[in-house]
């Protein structure tokens, strides 16, 4: 790879930092061009036109008109370029497609808890096969932060309040530093962890590994009970509340005539705010559950309902 | 030297701070950013200090953030918004178009003590226990979570914002109002014409930053919920609040030392600045344009993708009158006669150290290469670039120039020249490879940091001593020639410009008669016979 070949430079490590690198290369060599370009000119001028440096003077440049119409057409045409080049890179690295293997990530002052789903949970550390997409559902729990991995170009606050979607991949296998780039105070510089990229069958055994604990959509089965959700959302009762067996990913029809897709943010804002989207036919009766449950109880919700998705109502 | 001149009329403390006039306001305000400059210097000392080695070892974590917040909340609202318009534009632009004082001499004086309240609150919140915010603000953090003297700080900011908006409205009835007879807009000096963007600019951007601060102070204060979602806010409102003040603000800090190049370049090549309309209608361009790019410091924040490719657009095309503002520049000194007297150094360093800070922010501007590179040393070099290699360096040869006409005293062009040629060197040392760090990936306002990265901090740390040498240099050799140095001459430089016309120093009210303007600026010699005197 070319890239190999220039010093100081780690060549970045998923499919959309080879396209971040060339574009960068290519911001290097246009400016490399105009820097080239203008300090030549700059020195030659002050060489050439120093006082008291007997050369031609005459003929002096009067009308500029043309000379600006030309540099400011071949500026903008140039930024055109870069700019339609960067927004379609850009638009690759936020695309999230797969959701075949989530990892749940909260972020706090000054920690990472990533988590999977098989319940398999870690703290400032990633574990994941290589050359497969892995969806990232990541939360915070107070400020904001952001999730930063240079190997891969990439990077996305975490802003509380919100689920981010983030899409990774990592091509080759290797430890790779995961940076918290957005100040969150105290302890900003150690809220730092490790992605740690596996051939895939060295990740299914590390998978099994791990301390056992339950799957997270259990533990959120155990969690909906305990608070009270099952009373009405459970089994059989259905008229005060909408069943959520095969809900997730399908279309809800709202009392306001609108429709939503019912996905992690619709679910997370139905507990937290369940007056704010009342389904079609029932009365706003939930009270929210607003501060009475963490981020990470909330994720473990999201999945129990998510896992209902091919059950029968 | 009989005649008294705005120096000489009177000694006493109180014609100092009771004056109305511009000139001596201008002094006030450069001796309080000349305490504030090295204040926020040596906040970036001690930084550099600590960063010379990966561990925490010289402050603790606590004490670093408070280090980075202060040097951010001082150079920027404390140094880097007043610092040529209130000094320099204060002194000169009276003087620049003819009229005996500003329009409103006594808002001129207001504006400096709420300036000094504004700073002494901020001070008085960095010395009780500091502020560990960042200058950003970021809500939920500062609202809820930081234990430090948010509102104190941000009330500071907030007063000394009054200051910058009286100021600007000052300089905006100035120009429309006092212009001597004659002077028509088109034969302004292109300092004027960026000095009018900037004041635009204060005036309309200023009261944002004052909503955006007594939101951030209602939540922290009484839990309104406005920024924190826990209460039903939205941390993203203050980031585009913020942002719709903070990004025009950089154009507040740049377009003034845009003005002052033009001045020089055209000076000390003796020759008018070329394509003089499209540089005076690009300043405004940038102010207008300045204010539709907010959302680029927020691709990665999670607006909607639409918002980003939007504002990635706009931020190309403010570049645009940037670019051709250099090219401008660079064709002045075509068939030029070219001295290289100390502002024309410092000159000539602005071209190059801008070039280079514009280009790395079209880097910034392109949307995939932003997601790396956001909140990194990129950010922070190339905003340094900007700000200290484009903004510091046109401020100091706009002192250099001024210096005779201010003090009526000349400074040694020996040491002159030195420092300027040390703080190019020492500026590059000191930035450059934070460019690299930014690159490789080194997040910014980081008080530790993982050991490869320490080559090229070692380097910045290094240059960050020779750049504080460079800039303690002028303190010295200005401080001798105030006192001590050589009389000037009312214009030593040979300059067409009206401020040139009267003694240095001024007499109080600037002129003895009205003068009258006959002919476009920058009507230097053709024949190439007048040579600065004190070359």
């Amino acid at each position: 790879m070319w890239r190999q070949w220039i010093p100081f430079w780690q060549p970045g490590l998923s499919p959309h930092s080879g396209d971040v690198d060339l574009l960068f290369t290519g911001l290097l060599i246009a400016s490399a061009l105009v820097v080239g370009l203008l300090f030549f000119l700059l020195a030659l001028f002050c060489a050439r036109y120093r006082a008291g440096n007997q050369t031609d003077r005459n003929h002096r440049v009067k009308k500029s008109w043309h000379w600006e119409v030309s540099w400011t057409v071949a500026s903008f045409v140039c930024f055109l370029a870069l700019f339609v080049w960067g927004a379609s890179v850009y638009f690759q690295i936020y695309r999230t497609r797969s959701d075949e293997h989530d990892v749940f990530v909260v972020a706090k002052q000054w920690m990472w808890k990533t988590q999977h789903p098989g319940g398999q949970a870690e703290i400032d550390a990633l574990h994941i096969p290589v050359k497969r997409p892995i969806r990232l559902v990541m939360a915070s729990q107070d400020v904001i932060h952001s999730f930063f991995i240079p190997a891969l170009r990439l990077k996305h606050d975490v802003v509380p309040g919100r689920y981010q979607d983030l899409e990774i991949e990592v091509d080759k296998p290797g430890h790779y530093h995961l940076f918290c780039a957005e100040y969150c105070g105290t302890d900003h510089s150690g809220m730092i962890g490790e992605i740690v990229a596996m051939e895939p069958a060295d990740f299914s055994n590390w998978l099994t590994q791990q301390a056992p604990s339950s799957p997270l959509a259990s533990e959120g089965g155990q969690l909906f009970r305990e608070l009270g959700c099952s009373g009405c959302h459970g089994g059989r009762g259905t008229i005060r509340a909408p069943p959520l067996e095969g809900l997730y990913g399908k279309p809800v029809p709202l009392s306001d005539g609108s429709t939503v897709i019912a996905d992690d943010k619709y679910i997370r804002d139905s507990i937290l705010m369940p007056r704010s989207q009342v389904v079609a036919s029932y009365e706003p009766l939930m009270p929210s559950f607003e501060g009475k449950v963490s981020e990470d109880q909330l994720l473990r919700l999201v999945i129990y309902i998510k896992s209902l998705a091919g059950r029968q109502s | 030297m009989s005649e008294t001149n705005y120096l000489t009329t009177d000694y006493t403390l109180r014609s100092w701070f009771l004056t109305t006039d511009h000139k001596r306001i201008a002094i006030l305000y450069f001796a309080s950013l000349i305490f504030f400059f090295f204040i926020g210097g040596a906040a970036a000392t001690a930084i550099r200090i600590e960063l010379a080695t990966p561990q925490g070892d010289f402050v603790s974590s606590d004490i670093y953030n408070r280090l980075f917040t202060m040097h951010g909340i001082i150079m920027v609202w404390f140094f880097l918004i007043p610092s040529i318009p209130n000094t320099l534009g204060n002194f000169i632009v009276p003087l620049m178009i003819g009229a005996r004082d500003l329009a409103f001499p006594r808002l001129n004086l207001m504006s400096w003590y709420i300036f000094m309240l504004g700073g002494c609150t901020t001070l008085f919140a960095i010395f009780a226990g500091g502020i560990d915010t960042g200058w950003t603000f970021y809500t939920p953090f500062s609202t809820l979570y930081s234990n430090s003297y948010v509102i104190v700080a941000a009330a500071g900011v907030f007063i000394a914002g009054f200051s910058s908006i009286l100021t600007g409205l000052n300089f905006i009835v100035t120009i429309h109002r006092l212009r001597a007879p004659g002077l028509t807009w088109y034969r302004l000096p292109l300092f004027l014409w960026s000095l009018y963007a900037t004041s635009v600019i204060l005036v309309l951007a200023t009261p944002v930053l004052a909503i955006t601060l007594l939101l951030m102070a209602t939540e922290r204060f009484f839990g309104v919920g406005i920024f924190d979602p826990r209460i039903g806010g939205d941390p993203l409102l203050f980031q585009h609040l913020f942002w719709f003040y903070s990004h025009p603000a950089v154009y507040i800090m740049i377009l003034p030392g845009m003005g002052v190049i033009n001045e020089l370049v055209s000076c000390f090549s003796r020759k008018q600045v070329f394509g003089y309309k499209f540089v005076a209608w690009c300043s405004l361009a940038i102010a207008a344009v300045g204010f539709l790019v907010w959302g680029h410091h927020m691709f990665v924040s999670g607006q909607s993708l639409v918002a980003s490719l939007v504002f990635s657009f706009m931020s190309f095309i403010v570049a645009v009158p940037s670019a051709i503002k250099v090219f401008n520049w660079t064709a002045t000194l075509h068939k030029g006669s070219i001295h290289f007297d100390a502002p024309m150094l410092y000159a000539l360093g602005f071209i190059g150290l801008f070039t280079v800070g514009g280009l790395t922010g079209l880097f910034l501007a392109c949307l995939a290469y932003d997601v790396h590179a956001t909140d990194t040393y990129f950010v922070v070099a190339h905003f340094h670039y900007i700000m200290v290699g484009g903004m510091v360096t046109a401020y100091f040869g706009g002192l250099h120039y001024w210096w005779p006409k201010i003090t009526g005293r000349l400074y040694s062009e020996y040491w002159a020249r030195a420092a300027a040629i040390l703080i190019f060197f020492g500026f590059n040392l000191t930035f450059f490879p934070q460019f690299v760090l930014g690159a490789e990936g080194m997040p910014r306002r980081y008080h530790v940091y993982p050991p490869e990265f320490q080559v090229w901090n070692v380097l910045s740390s290094g240059g960050a001593v020779i750049l504080a040498i460079a800039y303690l240099m002028p303190v010295f050799y200005f401080g001798y020639s105030a006192f001590f140095g050589r009389r000037a001459p009312a214009n030593p430089w040979d300059a067409p410009g009206l401020e040139w016309q009267t003694s240095s120093p001024p007499p109080e009210h600037n002129f003895t008669s009205q003068p009258v303007v006959t002919r476009d600026p920058y009507q230097y010699d053709e024949d190439f016979h007048a040579e600065p005197q004190n070359a």
